[in-house]
């Protein structure tokens, strides 16, 4: 049995300030094997989306990625690994202040 | 637009905003989706417990908006409070208002003012702000 390298299907949630983006999809879903992939993938399907996302190459502070249940932040950002049947949710934060 | 809410939410969050002074407070108001209907108050936690930012912990929004899927239900009001300026939503307020359809309130605990006279809503779309009426009823 050889090893499959095959990329995934992921589900993806999308917020709804991000919406416009994806013709008001709330649910899309990518093949990628890791978050720089998925975003990378993503901004294919939905052009714009990418810069919404990641600011300097980087992810943008006030934006928050899980991988099922998992802050990306804590499973290496970018790097995260990502297989079949994930789901990645995309959530701005609720942040402001004086 | 206008921002209908009960006497009960407003005096919650005014209380929540002297509770935690000197730091920021926020929270929530939750009703069905598409409704406008302010219903169920959810103070949240500031995570960055300061005095001039709030943020909501990363783990608590997950849970939030896993909430608002389960119950079908959306963010109606985000609110948080100022504890030395007015209660006029900020630059970082505008850059960061991430739910075009919420009514976002602001309360400030700024001594020289009386707090039941700062309680403010607005609607920030676009990093555009309109400020809009506040209508304290005894019940929805």
């Amino acid at each position: 049995m050889s090893a499959s390298t095959s990329a995934s299907a992921i589900e993806v949630r999308i917020p709804t300030i991000l919406r416009p983006f994806t013709n008001g999809e709330k649910i899309v879903s990518a093949d990628a094997t890791n978050l720089a992939e998925l975003i990378s993938a993503l901004d294919k399907s939905y052009t714009g989306l990418g810069e919404r996302l990641l600011e300097n190459g980087e992810l943008r502070r006030f934006i928050n990625i899980y991988i099922n249940d998992e802050d990306v932040r804590f499973m290496g950002s970018l790097t995260a690994t990502l297989k079949a049947g994930d789901s990645v949710t995309i959530l701005p934060a609720v942040a402001g202040g004086c | 637009m206008t921002l209908r809410i009960t006497s009960q939410h407003v005096e919650a969050i005014l209380e929540q905003s002297r509770v935690e002074y000197p730091d920021e407070c926020c929270g929530v108001i939750l009703g069905p989706e598409g409704s406008d209907r302010a219903e169920t108050l959810k103070p949240m936690i500031n995570a960055a417990h300061s005095p001039t930012f709030y943020e909501f912990d990363s783990k608590d929004l997950l849970a939030l908006y896993r909430e608002l899927d389960d119950k079908s239900q959306e963010i109606v009001v985000v609110y948080h409070s100022h504890t030395e300026t007015q209660a006029f939503p900020s630059r970082t307020d505008i850059a960061y208002a991430s739910e075009p359809n919420a009514h976002y309130v602001l309360v400030s605990t700024r001594k020289e003012i009386a707090p039941e006279n700062e309680f403010r809503s607005y609607r920030i779309i676009d990093g555009v702000v309109t400020e809009e009426d506040v209508e304290i009823v005894a019940a929805l």
